[in-house]
């Protein structure tokens, strides 16, 4: 009788624990976590590139994340689009004329905002709208204004070798 | 004489023996509502097969999990991406090892005891004295071993893919330096719930059909002697790790 009661205790544990396992793996590993974050309360910042920005992307104010992105649209008519952050309620304190900013982690990392705090007084709420972004910085737009800005000014430097004009952008930061 | 017959056997044997395994399986499937009504043999099984498994799968899984998360953090770090490490970790668990690796040790510790213990009662006449008694061996003997296993290691491959993740993380976070907020976001980031975790189950749910069905064919066609008993044992592991391998490759092209 006892025995038969150790069976059926160690399969109950067994089975509890594996799906405790599970639960763990589909709650903790996946990007269902993101969702377990406290109350948040929503900002709204409008960029005409956003670059590779993702859905619960981290929002980011001095490197800290303070929330995620909740929601990614577009203008019908400014054709812009409208990103929508939902701030931790733990960080009420962010200036309303703060900037948000798409940066990229590390060279090739995912994108996330970044928020530049501002001065002013008053502090974001609710439903409140980013007065200044700054759009997503486009590694292809940025080599294509290199190169076309390093042909543009003199037309005449087009026959030098390729080698002396790759040395031209690092060059002229330096003067 | 008889050389050329022998030559031919290892084939057509073979075919005619996942034949038979296969109609093993319709007949084990048959057995399988009567054995329900008996739900004491079923929690015995999986007892057995199933939690007593665990401290090997949750030791193995550990370790597996440190290894993987130093030799990714040692080949990542030439690049400077150790933060993608436990990426690498989940992803590399959840569709591959964590199933492949749990399989081969549950053929190991549950399918060889499965095969000994039911080739035994082959081989001492039990299962052709419970046929005498109008007792069915199919639903009393192979049907809730079987089952357990089936119902065993998604469950067991859910635990090696947790304790993997913690031995992974134990090493990366705790002794490397990763930062423990990085190890968990970047895997949240890139493991999804349905195309990574539950095909990880899923896998485990196959393995677990395959790797048992192995077993207890190979216990109840055992010929009836020692030495029978002793091939038997060790065909469930050879067949059970070939076939799941196999297995393996064509659920990971299908799902992936």
């Amino acid at each position: 009788m006892s025995q038969k009661r150790s069976f059926q205790f160690g399969t109950g544990l067994f089975i509890l624990l594996g799906f405790a396992a599970l639960g763990f793996l589909a709650t903790q590993t996946t990007s269902l976590a993101n969702y377990t974050e406290g109350a948040t309360y929503n900002v709204v910042g409008h960029f005409t590139n956003i670059g590779q920005l993702k859905l619960r992307a981290p929002v980011k104010i001095a490197g800290v994340r303070i929330g995620s992105v909740k929601a990614i649209t577009l203008t019908p008519d400014k054709l812009d689009a409208i990103v929508t952050l939902g701030i931790d309620k733990r960080y009420v304190q962010i200036p309303d004329d703060s900037a948000a900013a798409i940066f990229t982690s590390g060279l090739l990392g995912d994108q996330y905002v970044g928020i530049q705090p501002g001065g002013s007084p008053d502090m974001l709420k609710e439903g409140d709208q980013f007065v200044l972004t700054q759009n997503a910085m486009q590694l292809e737009e940025l080599i294509g204004k290199f190169l076309v800005g390093n042909d543009s000014p003199k037309k005449d430097a087009a026959a030098k070798p390729a080698a002396d004009s790759a040395d031209k952008p690092a060059s002229q930061p330096n003067k | 004489m008889s050389a050329k017959p022998q030559r031919f056997a290892p084939l057509s044997d073979s075919i005619a023996q996942i034949g038979a395994c296969t109609l093993f399986l319709f007949s084990i499937l048959a057995a399988v509502p009567r054995s329900l009504l008996k739900p004491r043999l079923l929690i015995q099984q999986i007892y057995f097969i199933g939690a007593m498994s665990l401290v090997i799968i949750m030791t193995c899984g550990l370790f597996v999990g440190m290894v993987l998360g130093l030799q990714s953090y040692n080949a990542l770090s030439t690049f400077g991406a150790t933060e993608k490490v436990s990426t690498l970790l989940a992803l590399s668990l959840f569709r591959e090892l964590g199933p492949v690796i749990t399989v081969l040790l549950f053929a190991g510790r549950a399918g060889t005891s499965i095969t000994a213990e039911i080739g035994l009662m082959r081989a001492t006449d039990q299962l052709a004295a419970m046929e005498m008694m109008a007792v069915d061996p199919m639903s009393y003997v192979i049907a809730p071993r079987f089952l357990a296993g089936v119902i065993s290691m998604p469950l067991l491959a859910s635990v090696f893919n947790m304790m993997g993740i913690l031995g992974g993380f134990l090493v990366t976070v705790s002794w490397l330096g990763v930062d423990s907020g990085t190890f968990w976001s970047n895997m949240t980031d890139s493991v999804a719930l349905g195309k990574d975790i539950l095909n990880g189950v899923a896998k485990a749910f196959a393995f677990g059909i395959v790797s048992t069905l192995i077993a207890v064919y190979q216990g109840y066609t055992t010929p009836a002697t020692s030495e029978g008993v002793a091939y038997a044992t060790t065909r469930t592991v050879v067949f059970s790790s070939i076939a799941i391998l196999a297995i393996d490759f064509l659920m990971t092209a299908f799902l992936l």
